[in-house]
């Protein structure tokens, strides 16, 4: 038991108890005994409910957010008719409730001022602040041009924060969502089928009959609608294979879990083709009929037989026959799924693509029970000048990837290094609703460009890492304290949802838009912001739409008919897609003319030295990335992140269950802070494995700082994807430390 | 009337969002819990079984809970759902040594607390909060009385267990195994 | 490999990672009133055999030993309540099936008993303080007169709640170290061996002392009977209270139990006892000591290490 934790738990008990305590002495004698139940009972009664969306990740669920009399927020309820959640909140969109209740939350602007020896914060007023940051905006765009100010940003935040930027003069935009994540798969699928996956996925995994996960963890990651669907594809007794070297929750609800050896999964991929290919198991019609370059994969793919293959991933030939055929039988309805955190070994687009040309041969593409085509509304937008035009922005400091089609956060940080000599020089960031801190790879390259650039501002809710290396902090109010942009995302049919306020904002916090639109006047850009309050704007849209704000107040969700014809392609009907042919490329003449493999080979990659494990991570599903470690009702949930080991390893390296060890990676980084061991059959012998987002080393984050180990401060060795500059992120290897090298090191 | 919960183990991910709903639905402070989320792992790589389980109060037909309890504050209410009234309980703790399931725990204000499948939502027709919120859909709720509820069909078709059946207290939450 | 664990919601107060809802007060509670019932069953024992003389120890002053020690075993209790101050839901029902609710009005039953008990004998112990009114001359005559019925009422009722001692912890199928049929006639035993101690302790009467050094040595003869006859029981159970009794017998517990309760509390006053018996000339306030202090850590041992043993996790 951690004692530090007990502490805690006692101390917050005694707050709260201090509380109740005066509220039964008073009715402790009351004849009319009041019993808990009721009590619930009669305030569940009088609570107030607000329509909003989830802003704890980026599925962007509808919800109602209820309060009682006094205005707190009391529970967050999914919206029943919201396509995303069909009114069940994810475990952190329940525990959103957490975000706004943290008193660890940034209260007031701050400033850096420079100490003796020390830099510190001082709290500033707003206007304060944000004529400081309006003066340094000019400054840049006096000097260098306003390209030269960067947008770092995430979520709903970070799109008040674009328009600003796009008004001031700049696209140099980009967010860590892109090529830390799932760029990959949308460079991969683009080039097969000429579309991105997209965010929500549209997989039609409720309707499918086969379900093939590689290394992606549905259960652990809780993208809602995809949790929601697999379960349905489990009581619809679909077929679920899961690849993945760890026993994930998904491999424990698969019918056939292969146990791949780390970054071999194209060699599996190809091998898959092949069999479904030189078995005659692929769906002839639809490749004939909507495909090109067929026989050159199949020349391709000849070699590649499960013998191969078995030598490379450690999966037993039959094993892989099996599940092939398994997927050609369950065709169309089969899904290959292209996962969302995809950035691996650096050829991840090439796998991405060999998942599409896989899901190609099925026919899954267009297919129910396979992915359907997706819809959404578009947002009118609100009257404005046209955005003027950079000179340079995001596209250019990533040409270097011609695939790229957004923002390289990594090539911006780069772009900030004078020694990089970048044709195109950043000078300073403006940071929106993302840690980068835990979040970008290589933190020896961010603090380098941190150092060098001019001026850096950051805003966030919480007082993240990234936060310490601002000059100027700026505390934004909760999703559930605002207005915010209609949400309007792709699904089987397109729906609109409002985000209001179902309280005021807590201390001196403020709305992103209004902080986007007061930096907007101050820098003679009201012309842009020609309103007074974004609630006007929303309902502008919304008159738009052919509803109002009053009615979106009531119902929260709305949803719009189809009008882009079926979800599937018409069996035997022509379909044209988005390629250089209209067809699904299974040969990328667009990969072969700038110089990449056509198609997909399979290359190996290291392997750890003896002593060393492969680091693997993961989500927890009660936490998103880095940023909800703090919450109170998530913290209290899962505050600390384990390592997973081998019990074989752990025999050989002498560890025991919750023994606290520190991990030192293979360019001897080593972690702030201990993780503790949990021994376990469910990872291999040649990896560890740990939830990411942990081992905040913020003591303002007084739940989640020193609790567990960080695995981004460990990934020191990125594998730039040369399509997109996707940082491969799967390549690091570390061993244990068992005697706290910080000490020495001290001493 | 005789209400149960089934749990499909098959779907559960133990993603713990039953117990933050709980905590929110029910104003259990911070450090508490009425419902919990457990991990079994078996065999050895890769031969590998992993369950998961959403765990709370079973409102054991046989509930000794409510038989130790000196006061009559623990009790059963309609359908069987055991019951802490907090004006009557003293806090001797009785009760929370005599349940198998370690499901109840003192309040920080002195009563004992548990789980009581959301009465005050029962009242109104809605299902507990955990059941609601389950976004793999693993929970259901009824009444075992009715053979056409949910529930009913459910233990008519499926295999399934219950938590310490050696404890012989003919608990209430069922866990669908296969 | 088999692996077990919480992913979440468990680490509560009192709970996890194992039980700690009782603690010593409820220890002292149940030596206390263990100790109480064996002085009250030898006062009443010895008044009903019209013996009383014999044993003016245990009929007088060990019957204020009694109320002081009730006294201080429900101060202990209540304080160990979470819920004080709606302590007074205890007596507004009985619940046959609930041990705590019977042993407490057995309880308040013994007090009141043994209050006037103690007032039949209160001149006859304090001959200078004079009853200053009329009634209560006339009330302790009623009661001098009565006090052989009070102990035929009373003689069943220390049995009662010496046993409830056990019970209390007996009745709890989920802690399988308590869960044995064996404990309230364990529980009897340690309370009138606990009981006679304290007698020796506060007699003065080299008769008295002696007659009860025999007793107890009887008693401790039978109490190591019942725990031998207990182990055994486990012994032979299902897995969880072989994992109960590796608490008692090869793990955290086993050297306060056997050194403490068992050697120090038992079997060594038993031996000082025994040649005391044989006519060798021994301090009795050490066996007596000894005995007292076995009887609270063996409640210790038995409160504190039933709280770990579980079904589950």
């Amino acid at each position: 038991m951690d004692n530090s934790r007990r502490s805690f738990i006692k101390i917050s008990a005694l707050g709260a108890s201090g509380l109740a305590l005066s509220a039964t002495a008073f009715g402790s004698f009351n004849a009319n005994a009041l019993t808990e139940n009721n009590k619930l009972a009669e305030s569940a009664k009088n609570l107030k409910r607000t329509p909003t969306y989830c802003e704890v990740c980026f599925w962007k669920c509808a919800a109602w957010a209820y309060t009682d009399e006094n205005n707190n927020i009391k529970k967050l309820i999914g919206n029943e008719i919201d396509p995303h959640c069909n009114g069940r909140l994810c475990p952190r969109g329940t525990g959103g409730v957490g975000m706004y209740a943290d008193d660890d939350r940034l209260k007031t602007p701050l400033i850096r001022t420079k100490g003796e020896g020390e830099d510190t914060f001082r709290e500033a007023s707003w206007e304060e602040a944000l004529t400081l940051i309006a003066s340094k905006m000019q400054g840049i765009k006096d000097t260098y041009g306003p390209e030269s100010m960067a947008l770092l940003k995430h979520g709903s935040p970070g799109s008040h924060f674009e328009h600003l930027f796009k008004a001031y003069g700049s696209d140099t935009i980009a967010e860590p969502a892109y090529a830390q994540c799932r760029g990959p798969r949308e460079t991969g699928f683009g080039l097969t089928f000429g579309a991105w996956v997209g965010s929500p996925e549209p997989t039609d995994i409720r309707d499918t009959k086969c379900l093939v996960l590689i290394g992606s963890h549905i259960g652990e990651n809780m993208h809602n609608t995809q949790v929601q669907e697999m379960s349905q594809a489990i009581d619809n007794g679909a077929t679920i294979i899961t690849v993945d070297p760890r026993f994930s929750t998904a491999a424990s609800k698969s019918n056939h879990w292969l146990p791949i050896k780390p970054s071999t999964d194209i060699a599996l991929l190809l091998t898959w083709m092949h069999v479904i290919i030189y078995e005659d198991l692929y769906d002839k019609d639809y490749v004939e009929r909507y495909g090109s370059g067929f026989d050159k994969l199949k020349e391709h793919v000849k070699n590649y037989t499960p013998e191969w293959a078995y030598g490379i991933t450690t999966i037993k030939p039959e094993e892989i026959r099996k599940t092939a055929r398994l997927m050609a039988a369950a065709s169309p309805s089969v899904i290959v799924h292209p996962g969302r955190h995809v950035v691996w070994y650096g050829d991840d687009s090439q796998r991405e693509r060999a998942i599409a040309i896989l899901n190609g041969l099925l026919g899954s593409w267009g297919r129910r029970g396979g992915f359907y085509f997706k819809e959404k509304i578009k947002i009118p937008k609100f009257p404005q000048p046209a955005y003027p035009h950079p000179k340079w922005g995001w596209e250019e400091i990533g040409e270097k990837y011609p695939f790229a089609e957004m923002g390289i956060t990594n090539e911006l940080i780069k772009a900030s290094i004078p020694e990089e000599n970048h044709k195109h020089q950043v000078k300073a960031w403006f940071i929106a609703g993302t840690n980068l801190v835990n979040t970008i790879p290589q933190r020896e390259v961010m603090e380098k460009a941190i150092d060098a650039v001019e001026f850096i501002v950051a805003v966030d809710t919480m007082p993240m890492e990234i936060t310490g290396y601002a000059d100027v902090v700026l505390p934004e109010c909760t999703y559930l304290e605002r207005y915010d942009g209609i949400r309007s995302a792709t699904n089987r049919e397109p729906s609109i949802a409002l985000r209001m306020p179902a309280a005021e904002p807590r201390f001196d916090s403020k709305p992103a838009w209004w902080i986007a639109k007061q930096l907007g006047e101050k820098l003679g850009l009201h012309d842009y912001f020609n309103y007074n309050d974004f609630k006007e704007v929303i309902a502008w849209q919304l008159e738009q739409l052919g509803t109002s704000l009053e009615e979106m107040e009531k119902i929260g969700v709305k949803k719009f008919p189809r009008k882009s014809g079926s979800m599937f392609i018409e069996e035997g009907q022509p379909y044209e897609f988005a390629t250089d042919d209209g067809k699904i490329q299974f040969y990328s003449s667009e990969l072969a003319e700038k110089g990449f493999d056509p198609m997909p080979v399979y290359t190996s990659h290291d392997a750890p030295d003896s002593g060393f494990y492969r680091l693997n991570y993961g989500r927890s599903p009660m936490h998103t990335f880095s940023r909800t470690i703090n919450n109170p009702n998530l913290s209290d949930l899962t505050d600390e992140n384990k390592l997973w080991v081998n019990p074989k390893v752990a025999r050989i390296e002498g560890l025991k269950k919750d023994q606290e060890v520190w991990l030192e990676n293979q360019d001897g980084v080593i972690s702030t802070f201990p993780i503790k061991v949990r021994v376990t059959e469910r990872i291999r012998w040649d990896s560890v494995y740990m939830y990411h987002g942990f081992g905040h080393n913020n003591k303002k984050l007084s739940r989640a700082y020193g609790k567990g180990a960080s695995d981004t401060q460990l990934i020191t060795k990125v594998d730039i994807d040369p399509l997109m500059g996707g940082t491969g992120m799967r390549s690091n290897f570390v061993k244990f430390l068992t005697t706290n090298p910080h000490k020495e090191i001290e001493s | 009337m005789r209400y149960a919960m089934v749990i499909d183990t098959l779907k559960c991910v133990g993603c713990s969002d039953c117990v933050v709903a709980c905590q929110t639905e029910n104003n259990v402070p911070v450090g508490y819990c009425r419902d919990w989320v457990t991990e079994s792992v078996s065999g050895g790589y890769p031969t590998l079984d992993l369950e998961l389980k959403s765990e709370r109060c079973n409102h054991c037909d046989n509930a000794p809970c409510v038989r130790c309890c000196p006061t009559g504050a623990s009790h059963e209410g309609e359908g069987g759902i055991i019951l802490v009234t907090e004006n009557e309980c003293i806090g001797c703790g009785a009760c929370i040594e005599s349940c198998p399931y370690d499901a109840r725990f003192q309040h920080p204000e002195g009563y004992v607390d548990k789980c009581t499948f959301c009465h005050h939502r029962l009242e109104e027709g809605q299902n507990p909060a955990c059941v609601s919120v389950c976004p793999t859909n693993c929970m259901y709720f009824g009444d075992l009385d009715d053979p056409t509820s949910e529930v009913s069909k459910l233990l008519e078709t499926r295999k399934y267990k219950v938590l310490a059946p050696e404890a012989g207290t003919d608990p209430n939450v069922y866990y669908l195994i296969k | 490999m088999e692996e077990e664990l919480f992913i979440s919601g468990r680490n509560i107060p009192n709970i996890d990672p194992n039980l700690e809802v009782w603690h010593f007060p409820i220890s002292l509670y149940l030596f206390l009133g263990g100790m109480a019932a064996g002085i009250i069953f030898f006062a009443s024992l010895f008044t009903i055999m019209k013996k009383e003389k014999e044993v003016p120890t245990a009929v007088k002053s060990g019957m204020i030993v009694v109320i002081i020690a009730i006294s201080i075993g429900l101060l202990a209790l209540i304080y160990d309540l979470t819920h004080k101050l709606y302590v007074w839901q205890l007596y507004m029902t009985i619940r046959i099936e609930s041990p705590m609710s019977w042993g407490a009005w057995v309880l308040l039953v013994i007090t009141i008993l043994s209050f006037l008990w103690v007032f039949s004998y209160f001149t006859e112990m304090f001959p200078k303080w004079d009853l200053k009114f009329d009634f209560l001359k006339k009330f302790q005559t009623y009661l001098i007169e009565n006090r052989r019925t009070l102990a035929i009422i009373l003689l069943p009722l220390s049995v009662i709640l010496g046993i409830y001692t056990g019970i209390l912890l007996s009745a709890f199928n989920a802690r399988p170290l308590w869960n044995n049929s064996i404990l309230g006639p364990l529980f009897l035993t340690s309370g009138l061996s606990t009981g006679a101690a304290a007698i020796i302790l506060f007699s003065k009467n080299q008769y008295e002392k002696h007659l009860f050094g025999k007793i107890d040595l009887a008693l401790i003869i039978l109490e190591l009977g019942l725990i031998i006859h207990m182990i055994m029981g486990m012994y032979a159970g299902s897995a969880v209270q072989l994992e109960a009794l590796d608490i008692l017998i090869g793990g955290e517990y086993t050297v306060m139990f056997f050194v403490f309760v068992v050697i120090l509390g038992l079997i060594f006053p038993a031996i000082i006892e025994g040649i005391e018996i044989m006519g060798y000339k021994v301090p009795s306030i050490v066996p007596a000591l000894l005995v007292l202090m076995g009887g609270l850590i063996f409640r210790m041992v038995m409160v504190e290490a039933g709280q770990l043993t579980r079904y589950l996790y």
